[in-house]
């Protein structure tokens, strides 16, 4: 019938999905010491949230979740354009990306 | 009849000679600083005046008049007003405060005329006057204890007026904290006051004891017993004594006024002032007899040996405030203001006497020095010797009437009385003796000065016009008699057993006046032989009774015994206290307290701004986590606002 | 049907995300992360979002991910070093992450039980697709200013990048 998992996943199982990626995403921007890499982690946790969103927008039949990731897209592209050409001024100052090396915010 | 007698006026006048006299005197020049310092007490005098004449002619006859002037306290059950009051006690008392005050401050434009701080001395002998005036008119314990520690204030201040002189400020030291010690007694007696009456205010409180007549004893024996503390304080009694000889460090003017004639008689006043509650226990009254008898036998012993002149006169008058506490002590209320009132005349003047001949002799205070003075000084002389005949109760001078009058009731009182007038007449002759040692030793036979730069000069008349006003009053004072007296103040205080309506009552006493005289004339005697002429009678007396001797030169070695038992423990004590505990622990110890803590965070709060990206992207996380966590256990628990609902939208 | 779907693209999603982890080399971590996207791009299409998912593949995996691997070549960024910065980041971040995971999952399951009898929201392959027409009503009319405030976001972006990338020196 057509409650059974065959066809019918509770959209539960979606928002597990997200929260691990986003969980794996902040894992990765505690351990990674790449700059390059902690931005790719800050991608994902934002990927996640959109897969949330959507999945909210599917169970409630609402366009607004769906607009709001894509302003979020939006605004990630945006963001990465710029973040990395921060992240290039820092590699040309310091010729490095490690972030331990990268600690000049102490006083 | 309720004429305008402006009371307020009585203490304002001199304070405000206080004040001009303080802020302005030490720019004006002397003559007009003395006479503001003459002006305002003439005019308060003049007030004084013109009330007792407006208020004892009341007809059919003065009745006690308060006039209030305006609410002081109004806290919850306690009420106590800035109120006045007149009657012929108070008159008696202004009489006495103002007029006698006024004749020393006449004297003091002689005697202190060449002082620094001529306006200094006149600013606090005000003062001391607006004080003294506030005490006698009010009319609850309040504004009395006002007046009280002001004129203890006047006192320290007048005492330590040459206070470069370490004794002087010590003296005045001295006076303040011991008066402080009776105060602590009049204090506590306001309170269990307060706690039984509601009310400070004598009035009211005779008017709730005459509703209660069966109170006796018990609360009120507690709360006499306390203000006899206050007033052995104020009034040099054993044990709060030790302030008066001190005293004498101040100039002589002040001593005579403060220290003899009004001051210390506040005591007295204040016990016959509120007798309603005295009488209701006769414990604390046999207590004020003991203690009123045994100080005049006590000061009269250490009066025998002493050799500086005012040193004798303030024993005498200790050992006289004590007749009059004996007075009080047998319930004489009006003998005790009647000797109050002739002493403040005699010892005044003697007090200025004596001030007249150390003037004349340039400063010298040791009777072993003097002699040969009654041809050099002879105004002096003469009311000098008034003043001795008057205090050794010599018919007809005023002494003799009014301590006779205390030593009669005293015979009256009973078993305990009667040893108490046998202590009193033995003082009596103590008395006669020390005052014509001392008045055979200052004029006398030849000159023993040892200072002959200086030839001893007679004062001038600004001096000698108050000792002659204070000798006619000395000498006639006395001659109203106790019965009038009596019958003056019977309204303020009760009366006096009369000894005209006592059955054998007038025999007695003629007899114990007679025993008075003779006595009187013993001590006379017994001083001729051993001081008319040069010789060594004395000095041989000395060493037989060496033992005796030393210990009343020593003055009972009551001065040590206080220093050693209570003074210096105390001042360890406090310092230890300042020293270590508030210095030590509470300052120092509170500042390195404060600033290890500072620096402690300070430190622990540094490590945490590394610089290092991935220890703040840790403490970020764990920070969204925490408030997500607390986020959703608040709303579990429907504590902190957030609110957790599943709310399904629908399909 | 449905389920075999989502199993193979969550899967995806979540060893491309793991590798990510594991990868030293940044340029294979960027390959993964590629790997993670389109699976997104797919689980978006499962839920009704055919907009959304084209415009993942064109601009996330197309665009953001291209731009990262270029500047990963153009920086020639080698293997990761192995510094050690601060231990704290582990002591205090992953409990962190441990607390955030669980209590989502239980909001998340007590929301499952409480609202059992309703379902939340069984997702089935024959729910209606979200057109882009529905789509586009909503982002031009209700949504239009902050459309028109995007657009201005963007060329700021663009502004910025090109003021930023330039070397110094040059005018």
């Amino acid at each position: 019938m057509h409650s059974s998992l065959w066809n019918d996943i509770p959209s539960f199982w979606y928002l597990i999905l997200s929260a691990l990626l986003f969980s794996l995403g902040v894992v990765g921007f505690l351990i990674k010491r790449t700059l390059i890499t902690v931005f790719m982690s800050i991608e994902l946790m934002l990927n996640a949230v959109n897969l949330s969103f959507v999945t909210f927008a599917h169970d409630w039949h609402q366009v607004k979740g769906q607009i709001f990731v894509f302003f979020v897209m939006m605004v990630a592209a945006a963001e990465a354009a710029v973040g990395l050409a921060i992240i290039i001024s820092i590699y040309r100052s310091r010729a490095t990306l490690n972030v331990d090396q990268i600690d000049l915010m102490k006083l | 009849m309720t004429a305008h007698l402006h009371l307020w006026l009585i203490p304002l006048l001199p304070f405000a000679g206080f004040l001009v006299n303080g802020l302005l005197g030490k720019r004006l020049p002397k003559a007009l600083v003395s006479a503001v310092a003459l002006g305002f007490p003439l005019a308060s005098l003049a007030v004084v005046v013109r009330a007792s004449v407006l208020f004892l002619s009341l007809k059919p006859q003065p009745i006690a008049w308060a006039v209030t002037y305006a609410s002081w306290i109004n806290a919850g059950p306690l009420h106590v007003d800035f109120t006045f009051l007149l009657d012929q006690l108070t008159v008696l008392m202004l009489l006495i405060v103002t007029g006698v005050g006024f004749l020393i401050h006449v004297y003091s434009v002689g005697y202190m005329a060449h002082e620094d701080g001529y306006w200094r001395y006149f600013s606090y002998l005000n003062l001391f006057l607006f004080f003294m005036t506030v005490l006698v008119l009010a009319e609850n314990y309040l504004l009395m204890f006002v007046g009280w520690e002001g004129v203890g204030l006047a006192s320290y201040l007048l005492i330590g007026f040459y206070f470069e002189r370490k004794s002087a400020a010590d003296a005045g030291k001295k006076a303040f904290v011991v008066n402080r010690i009776g105060d602590f007694g009049f204090l506590l007696g306001m309170f269990l006051l307060l706690s039984q009456f509601g009310s400070l205010s004598f009035t009211q409180i005779g008017v709730s004891l005459a509703a209660n007549p069966a109170m006796q004893g018990g609360i009120l024996t507690a709360i006499a017993l306390c203000l006899v503390l206050g007033a052995c304080g104020k009034s040099a009694q054993i044990p709060l004594y030790v302030w008066l000889p001190d005293a004498m460090e101040g100039p002589t003017p002040v001593s005579a006024l403060i220290h003899a004639a009004t001051m210390v008689t506040a005591g007295v006043y204040m016990i016959s002032r509120t007798h309603f509650l005295f009488d209701r226990s006769p414990f604390a009254l046999a207590v004020v007899a003991l203690i009123g008898a045994a100080t005049a036998f006590f000061a009269a012993t250490i009066a025998l040996v002493q050799t500086d002149i005012k040193r004798v006169l303030a024993y005498s008058t200790i050992s006289q405030l004590g007749y009059m506490f004996l007075g009080c002590g047998v319930a004489a209320y009006s003998a005790a203001v009647f000797h109050l009132m002739t002493h403040a005349f005699f010892k005044a003047l003697l007090f200025l006497a004596a001030g007249s001949v150390i003037h004349g002799l340039n400063g010298e205070q040791d009777m072993r020095k003097m002699g040969g003075l009654w041809k050099k000084l002879p105004v002096t002389f003469w009311t000098m010797t008034a003043g001795v005949f008057a205090i050794a109760g010599f018919f007809p001078f005023a002494g003799f009437f009014s301590k006779d009058a205390i030593l009669y009731e005293a015979f009256q009182h009973g078993a305990l009385g009667k040893g108490l007038y046998v202590v009193g007449l033995v003082t009596a002759l103590l008395t006669s003796f020390y005052m014509f040692r001392l008045w055979y030793l200052t004029f006398f036979g030849e000159s023993r000065a040892t200072d002959h730069e200086h030839h001893p000069h007679e004062s001038p008349w600004s001096m000698l016009t108050p000792l002659v006003i204070l000798a006619l009053l000395s000498i006639g004072g006395g001659w109203v008699g106790i019965e009038r007296f009596g019958a003056y103040l019977a309204p303020v205080v009760g009366s006096v057993t009369d000894p005209a309506l006592e059955a054998g009552g007038k025999s007695l006493d003629l007899t114990l006046s007679v025993i008075a005289v003779v006595v009187a004339l013993l001590g006379l005697l017994i001083a001729h032989v051993f001081y008319f002429r040069k010789n060594d009678r004395a000095a041989k007396l000395a060493a037989a009774a060496s033992g005796p001797y030393g210990l009343l030169v020593h003055k009972y070695w009551i001065d040590e015994l206080y220093h050693n038992v209570i003074v210096t423990p105390l001042v360890l004590g406090s310092r230890y206290i300042l020293g270590w505990v508030g210095e030590g622990v509470i300052v120092r110890g509170s500042a390195w307290l404060l600033g290890g803590v500072a620096t402690l965070l300070g430190e622990l709060v540094r490590r945490w701004q590394s610089g290092n990206l991935r220890s703040y992207s840790a403490w970020l996380a764990a920070g969204a986590a925490a408030l997500l966590f607390f986020a959703v256990v608040g709303a579990v628990l429907g504590i902190g606002g957030t609110e957790l609902r599943m709310v399904w939208v629908g399909h | 049907m449905h389920l075999i779907l989502f199993l193979i693209f969550a899967g995806f999603c979540l060893a491309g995300a793991v590798n990510l982890l594991l990868q030293t080399h940044p340029i294979n971590s960027a390959l993964s992360l590629i790997v993670v996207m389109s699976s997104l791009a797919v689980l978006y299409l499962l839920l009704g979002a055919e907009f959304l998912a084209i415009a993942q593949i064109i601009v996330y995996a197309g665009a953001v991910m291209v731009l990262f691997t270029f500047v990963v070549m153009l920086l020639n960024v080698g293997e990761e070093e192995k510094t050690h910065g601060s231990k704290v980041a582990k002591i205090v971040g992953f409990p962190a992450i441990f607390v955030f995971f669980s209590v989502i999952t239980t909001v998340l399951l007590e929301a499952q039980r409480r609202l059992d009898m309703l379902k939340m929201g069984g997702i089935q392959l024959s729910d209606a697709m979200t057109t882009i027409r529905e789509l586009s009503q909503v982002l031009f009319t209700d949504m239009l200013l902050p459309f028109e405030l995007t657009s201005v976001l963007i060329l700021i972006a663009i502004l910025g990048a090109v003021a930023l990338a330039r070397k110094e020196g040059h005018s």
